[in-house]
């Protein structure tokens, strides 16, 4: 145990935390060169071209130290975004020690913070480590006070790097060595494995990623998951190199995966602890909670055809992401869908770009909601998250939305911008510290309708990319909400109904009408688009018809040919959604939900 | 109608015509052009040396298809510019055709020509064969975008060709005319069409301008040098030239036809109807009611496959019912005819009224379309939106 180190990156998004893992993996000698790809843990093509970090990743590291002992670094690469803040929690759960990575030239971010004090509160060895010290922007001195008045890290213990050109690696490993205490634990007790993620695996079934705390387990042990008591017999343990790599078994400080014939991802829980059956632990490891969707959607394919393949898309989805949940849902306009629940917006874009690209559908996607509280006449309390449901509005007395702590870091100039922007978003009880001179912390609290809905674009745009963002949820709070319903040509669009604040409707009604009329091809008869509120009509715009679109000539020789056309045309209808007697393209729905409000 | 069955001989190359409630329609192409206009985007050459190896392809292709059919009812010698061929060749050209295709004797017999073409010696000779309508190609009455498109007549060519077609006895005469070109008012554009109707010809063909790549005029277009009439200007293009044909007792009953009654194009009726034609010529077309299929575009091409019995065929398509359907559907949508509803059920398998219904009622509440007598046919309105209704 004394030889091994379990440690994590943590760092805020874009400071390098992906290429640190790549360089630490080629100077460990676990691929050849030649194997070798730039961001070698993020392999989902997704998570390379946004360069953020989406399932966690494990790769042990052999290393052998200048006190001339060899030591296996497990690297448990987290997530690096806000909607999957409890994953990452449990990934550090399992480590000793964190390298708590900041970038050179930008300094200590709102998620740097948000990442400390989740180490923190595992009691984690902290080493600051700077990199990008090669860009010509760099300002190490600056980070180096940051460390010690924003993060209240005794300064002296950074190390400093270029994760890009290969400089101070060797440092590193040597501090993960010295610095982080080896895992404790009793490998002679009961066994208590934690749960950090699962993976799913066409061949074998779910993957289960642990930490060993005490104990042992191997091969054709009967282990249970104490959450819901469910046993499995174990086929296969092993730990990490990239690949899975088999062993005889996994004792207390060990990082690595347990194979069970557990079906599904969502047979498991992450936080969850396991033990053997016949010998179980007395009681699980702490820090377990059930992660609860946000932000709600319902998914519908554009042809009516492809809801038996969305269906086994959505099926096999979920076999690796146990944070997606879904049901069923019937749309009038759309027809058969899904209604889905996500941890956050970026969630719900992955699961929707992953959806279009791995699993080659074309889906519309309704209007995020959050989950709203009504409480009605006759005293039921219900909780409602899609606009469908929305009850009589007679029948509410009282209707409240989820509130967030939003915290912000941003250099001090841009402080007007954000609080204009933030009270526009209905936010209230502000505080403000700077942590250092120029530095602004700004906190709010806001309605998470307004945070989901375009905050964060419009955030980077205000602090021209320096300002960072994290939030949590807090609590539900009266508001005066309504529904908002989009008529096209008289019929109601249901993707498109929202539940949003009184004074929200009228701006929102606009918008979408705006959008819908800037997207909505023309067609062969006037198309009115109509905001609507109860019966009353809050916004309008109309589409003005084409007059004329047939082709002057059509003998022998054009016939063919306009068929031809006339063929693709229809293809692309049908990529379309028929409401009433109108075409709406995808990309009507995509510019009603995804749109600003300037 | 009568409907008649025409045999399939063995080794046919193409597809005997279904059986058809119409008679075939014959098209022979004339890919010769004195010189090329500006806007068009047809298959034709200019070097005229090598029209005496084209007729004698071209009279070998008519012996690949003797038999194709036992009748036709029309016969359409279009180009190019068929009126470049010397009047004793044209002449020729219509009797062998006639000694090789059973022509019924009332058939429709149309020659198209250039106005700078025409002199009593050609239209004798038409005269002689048994021609019988006359296209001329004038597309305008301003000297002004007669120049701007490239053509070889001005005005006073014009009106004297139609006189001079009358005087020689045929009665039946059709005029081309172009709108929406660049420069052209709706006044100056009006101003061709009262000319054109005081020379009371039976048919009228009034073609909005259209781009084709690959020609002159397109390529000023794309070098933004000329401007084209927006989609509403078009728009009012149609509806007025529509209006002032109907005003002065033309029937518009194609997207770019009218005729004064009993004077429509028998001809081009078939392409709109799903009738049979058989094409002759490089580029020409054939359809047999199932199948259709193209020659090779280039003349040189066309007369070396035929100089060593090959067929010049580029391609064919055997169209599946949906296809035929979408035909049917955006074809019928040009005529003022409409579509027949039954035919339409009986032919395509789709009760139109029953799966369309909704679809329907708002675009006749919109004007577009009018169900009547059994048709569902376009309004004026809808004829301009023809391609869109195919799509219902």
């Amino acid at each position: 145990m004394n030889h091994i180190r379990n440690f994590s990156i943590i760092a805020h998004i874009d400071h390098g935390k992906s290429t640190l893992a790549d360089r630490f993996i080629q100077y460990a000698g676990v691929v050849e060169d030649r194997d070798f790809q730039d961001q070698i843990l993020d392999n989902m093509d997704i998570e390379r071209e946004r360069g953020i970090t989406i399932k966690s990743q494990v790769v042990s590291l052999p290393y052998r130290a200048k006190d001339g002992r060899s030591y296996t670094l497990n690297l448990i690469d987290t997530p690096g975004h806000v909607d999957f803040t409890y994953e990452v929690s449990r990934s550090l759960a399992s480590c000793e020690g964190v390298l708590l990575l900041i970038d050179a030239a930008q300094g200590v971010q709102a998620q740097t913070l948000a990442n400390l004090y989740l180490a923190m509160e595992h009691d984690l060895a902290i080493i600051p480590v700077i990199n990008k010290i090669d860009l010509p922007s760099a300002d190490v001195e600056r980070v180096i006070e940051q460390i010690d008045s924003e993060l209240g890290l005794d300064s002296d213990t950074h190390l400093k790097c270029s994760a890009k050109e290969g400089i101070g690696i060797e440092e590193i490993l040597e501090a993960i060595v010295e610095r982080i205490p080896p895992p404790k634990g009793d490998p002679a007790a009961s066994l208590a494995a934690l749960i950090f993620d699962a993976k799913y695996d066409s061949f074998r079934g779910t993957v289960i990623h642990c930490r060993i705390f005490d104990g042992a387990v191997k091969a054709g042990d009967i282990i249970r998951f104490m959450f819901n008591g469910a046993t499995y017999r174990v086929e296969e343990v092993g730990h990490f190199l990239l690949q899975r790599q088999k062993r005889e078994s996994l004792s207390a400080g060990d990082v690595g995966y347990i194979i069970a014939g557990v079906k599904t991802v969502s047979d498991v829980r992450t936080g969850d602890t396991i033990t053997l059956e016949n010998r179980p632990c007395p009681k699980p490891l702490p820090g377990f909670k059930e992660v609860k969707p946000v932000v709600f959607a319902s998914i519908y394919p554009i042809a009516a055809d492809d809801y038996t393949d969305l269906a086994d898309s959505l099926d096999k989805f979920k076999l690796n992401d146990a944070s997606f949940v879904y049901e069923k849902d019937s749309s009038t306009a759309l027809g058969q869908g899904f209604r889905c629940g996500f941890l956050g917006l970026l969630h719900l874009d992955i699961v929707q770009e992953r959806l279009e690209r791995e699993y080659d559908l074309s889906i519309i996607l309704s209007v995020p909601s959050v989950r709203y509280r009504f409480t009605l006449k006759d005293g039921t309390v219900v909780f409602v998250d899609n606009p469908a449901h929305y009850p009589e509005p007679m029948s509410i007395i009282k209707s409240e939305e989820p509130y967030i702590r939003a915290a912000m870091m941003l250099p001090e100039r841009y402080l007007g911008a954000v609080m204009k922007l933030c009270m526009e978003k209905r936010g209230v009880n502000s505080t403000l510290n700077y942590p250092s001179p120029g530095r602004a912390e700004l906190i709010y609290e806001m309605p998470l309708a307004e945070v989901i809905f375009d905050f964060y674009d419009r955030f980077k745009s205000v602090t021209q990319g320096y300002g960072s963002f994290d939030y949590d949820l807090i609590d539900y709070r009266e508001s005066s909400l309504v529904l908002l319903d989009i008529l096209v040509n008289g019929e109601k669009v249901d993707a498109l109904s929202q539940i949003v604040h009184r004074e929200r409707a009228r701006g929102r009604g606009l918008q979408a009408c705006e959008r819908l009329k800037e997207e909505i091809p023309r067609q062969m008869f006037k198309i009115a688009i109509q905001g609507v509120i109860g019966g009353e009509i809050i916004s309008r715009t109309t589409i003005s018809p084409f007059r004329k679109d047939v082709i002057a000539k059509c003998y022998g020789g054009d016939i063919s040919r306009k068929r031809k056309l006339l063929e693709k045309q229809k293809k692309g209808k049908k990529r379309m959604k028929m409401i009433g007697n109108v075409s709406i393209p995808q990309s009507a729905f995509l510019a009603v939900l995804k749109s600003d409000t300037e | 109608m009568d409907k008649r069955s025409i045999p399939n001989p063995a080794g046919n190359p193409l597809h005997a015509v279904q059986e058809s409630d119409e008679l075939p329609g014959l098209y022979i192409h004339i890919p010769f052009c004195v010189r090329k206009c500006a806007y068009c985007g047809f298959y034709s050459v200019t070097d005229r040396s090598q029209i005496p190896d084209y007729l004698e392809a071209l009279r070998r292709e008519m012996d690949f298809y003797r038999g194709w059919a036992a009748f036709f009812d029309t016969l359409y010698i279009g180009g190019g510019t068929p009126s470049v061929l010397p009047a004793a060749e044209l002449e020729k050209l219509i009797t062998d055709t006639r000694g090789t295709f059973a022509i019924l004797s009332d058939a429709e017999i149309t020659v198209e020509a250039n106005p700078a073409d025409i002199d009593a010696g050609l239209l004798t000779a038409l005269r002689r064969t048994g021609v019988n309508r006359i296209n001329i190609g004038i597309q305008s009455f301003d000297d002004g975008i007669l120049a701007f498109l490239g053509r070889r007549h001005d005005r006073e060519q014009a009106v004297a060709a139609v006189t001079a077609a009358r005087i020689a006895g045929i009665e039946n005469i059709g005029i081309d005319l172009i709108y929406g070109i660049p420069g052209q008012g709706m006044d100056a554009w009006l101003a061709t069409l009262r000319e054109a109707v005081a020379l009371n010809p039976g048919h009228l063909s009034c073609y909005q301008l259209t781009l084709e790549d690959g020609t002159p005029l397109a390529e000023q277009f794309r070098r933004g040098k000329v401007v084209l009439p927006d989609d509403s200007l078009q728009a009012d293009f149609f509806c007025n030239t529509s209006e002032f044909l109907e005003d002065n007792a033309y029937i518009h009953y194609e997207v770019s036809n009218f005729a004064r009654p009993g004077r429509e194009s028998r001809h081009n009726r078939k392409y709109w109807n799903h009738a049979p034609y058989l094409g002759l010529g490089p580029a020409a077309h054939s359809f047999s009611g199932r199948e259709r299929r193209w020659n090779r575009r280039a003349v040189n091409a066309y007369i070396d496959d035929l100089a060593s019995g090959r067929t010049p065929v580029e391609s064919r398509e055997i169209l599946s019912d949906k296809q035929l359907r979408l035909e049917a559907l955006f074809l019928g949508f040009r005529t003022r005819r409409g579509i027949c509803l039954e035919t339409f059920g009986i032919r395509y398998g789709q009760d139109l009224l029953t799966e369309k219904r909704d679809m329907l009622k708002r675009l006749s509440e919109e004007g577009l379309v009018e169900i009547r007598d059994g048709f569902l046919r376009p309004t004026r309105a809808g004829m301009a939106v023809a391609d869109s209704l195919a799509l219902i």
